[in-house]
């Protein structure tokens, strides 16, 4: 490690890209949304099934990159898995950073952020064929 | 350019005293291992001191002043091209333009040739491994006259498909731009039989010879070559400084490219006269420290030899592939190592771990390798792969630093071993 770098492959950010939460499809997606980040080519996507109530009854993410875009990615799905649409608009990148734990760097912040991206665009993004 | 060089082994050992950067001691105590020399290479103290030496007793504007400094100025950046011109045996100096990089010298034939010479009905053929640089410019050249770009595909081996390229070539054909040496894969393109045949249908060929003409003897009148684009920064020079060779007869029909200063005979507030060659393709104040620069990095190449250098990177390239093959599900992108250049990119098997987190952790034992697509998106496209490490090497490696890359990755293997969530 560099100095004052502060470990970012530490154990519970490899247990999430090792053992992800949530890593395949909603059964009954109704929302979905999916980006990349074209510096380094990491792809995330999100599946989402929203109830009348904005609550998030099923949260499932698929992908392939680096261990922080996909780890922070089942971080993010963890926390958010029935929760409210609401509550996913007030989470800041900020707290998506600090969720993460470990300091990363500005370049890897972009890694990291990826996942949060995707799930602040498909709330709002229906998925085809579906009503809402 | 040859697949079993010659040439006497280097000591390697007196030729790392002369990189200063190369004693470098980095975080936590660890000595560099610098090997992402494709994307730029370290430079020798001849190569610095000739830089400071200029910039301290020779340096003023050049072909301008009717002063001693001046005078000095042009003198040596008129040597440098010289030396440029004997490197790839270019028949003139004239048809030696000094650009800012590879980049910049394939961007003035598309903009200068291309505009002037094919439309709709046309075609520029370029392959799937090409280097960003020579895509974007073709392109953009297809945005302004409508000529189409076709791209001959790469085999799963690496190398390129040469049967879909003599279906390619056609009489529609004007221009095949193609890399010597491919900046991902290594592979080397055989450039001989590839400009035979587009000469016989009656297409120029732009060799982008950012990876080769620092590692391998390249002559554009055996080959011939109609353009040769190279950078100073991949061969010990400094950046900011890059070559555009043109055969002659090409370059005076050429319209200029920029406009401004030096590239001009004559100005009227209506017009202008251009300035014979190779001033008409270098507009304003060219780079004159980087390009003295580059001649002193010719100078030192010269010294040490492009054929013991290639074979150096043949030895180093097929260790590394000894030594990383013995690491469980790692996968090599190209040809086997005695059909390339000095370069090996790599990925793990489902690229896990990531080439991105290999970097990282490379880093840490202080081995720079890069990591990412290597502007070439579409090559990794085509291998499904949407990132690579690479390894790449030049006369200053070694063995040793092979063993140390192998070690590291063995060691980033054991950070990512398998493991699940209690």
């Amino acid at each position: 490690m560099g100095p004052g770098e502060e470990e970012i492959y530490q154990e519970h950010v490899l247990d999430h890209y090792e053992d992800p939460y949530h890593r395949g499809h909603a059964e009954h997606c109704t929302h979905c949304h999916e980006d990349d980040n074209p510096l380094c080519g990491d792809t995330v996507s999100i599946e989402l099934s929203i109830d009348d109530d904005g609550r998030l009854r099923e949260a499932y993410f698929d992908g392939d990159g680096c261990c922080i875009s996909q780890a922070s990615a089942s971080m993010l799905i963890e926390r958010f898995d029935g929760k409210t649409v609401d509550e996913v608009r007030q989470f800041t990148a900020d707290q998506m950073l600090e969720l993460f734990g470990a300091k990363l760097t500005p370049n890897r912040q972009k890694c990291c952020l990826l996942p949060w991206r995707v799930l602040q665009s498909a709330i709002f993004s229906p998925a085809d064929g579906s009503q809402s | 350019m040859n697949q079993s060089p010659s040439g006497t082994p280097l000591d390697v050992e007196s030729i790392r005293a002369d990189f200063p950067i190369l004693s470098k001691v980095l975080h936590d105590g660890v000595p560099l291992v610098y090997l992402d020399n494709a994307a730029t290479t370290q430079r020798p103290r001849q190569v610095i001191q000739a830089m400071v030496d200029t910039y301290e007793q020779h340096y003023a504007n050049v072909h301008r002043g009717i002063h001693w400094l001046s005078d000095q100025s042009t003198d040596l950046y008129e040597e440098a091209r010289e030396k440029v011109r004997a490197l790839i045996n270019a028949p003139s100096r004239e048809e030696v333009v000094f650009t800012t990089g590879t980049t910049a010298s394939i961007n003035t034939v598309a903009h200068s040739w291309g505009d002037a010479n094919v439309g709709p009905s046309d075609e520029i053929l370029v392959t799937e491994m090409e280097h960003h640089s020579n895509l974007v410019p073709w392109h953009q050249l297809a945005q302004r006259t409508g000529v189409a770009v076709r791209h001959v595909p790469v085999t799963d081996q690496g190398t390129l498909d040469m049967e879909a390229f003599d279906g390619l070539l056609s009489e529609r054909t004007r221009l095949v731009a193609i890399t010597a040496v491919s900046n991902v894969l290594g592979s080397i393109n055989p450039l001989d039989e590839i400009i035979t045949k587009a000469h016989a249908t009656g297409a120029l060929v732009l060799v982008d010879g950012a990876q080769s003409v620092p590692h391998q003897t390249i002559d554009v009148q055996a080959l011939d070559a109609d353009f040769l684009a190279f950078s100073g920064h991949k061969m010990m020079g400094p950046s900011g400084v890059g070559v555009l060779y043109g055969r002659r007869e090409l370059l005076d029909a050429m319209p200029p490219f920029l406009g401004g200063g030096s590239m001009i005979r004559r100005v009227r507030l209506d017009g202008y006269e251009p300035a014979d060659l190779p001033a008409k393709f270098e507009a304003g104040t060219p780079p004159i420290v980087p390009a003295i620069g580059l001649g002193a990095a010719i100078d030192y190449l010269n010294a040490v030899g492009l054929d013991s250098i290639a074979r150096h990177e043949h030895d180093l390239t097929a260790y590394a592939h000894q030594q990383l093959g013995q690491l469980g599900s790692l996968r090599f992108l190209g040809p086997p190592p005695a059909e390339k250049s000095g370069i090996v990119s790599f990925l793990f098997e489902n690229n896990r771990p990531h080439a991105h987190d290999i970097a990282q952790l490379l880093d840490r034992q202080g081995v720079a390798v890069r990591a990412g697509h290597h502007c070439a998106m579409p090559l990794h496209k085509r291998f499904k792969v949407n990132a690579t490490a690479r390894a790449s090497f030049y006369l200053y490696n070694t063995r040793a630093e092979v063993d140390q890359l192998a070690e590291a990755l063995a060691g980033v293997q054991q950070v990512f071993r398998r493991r699940r969530r209690g």
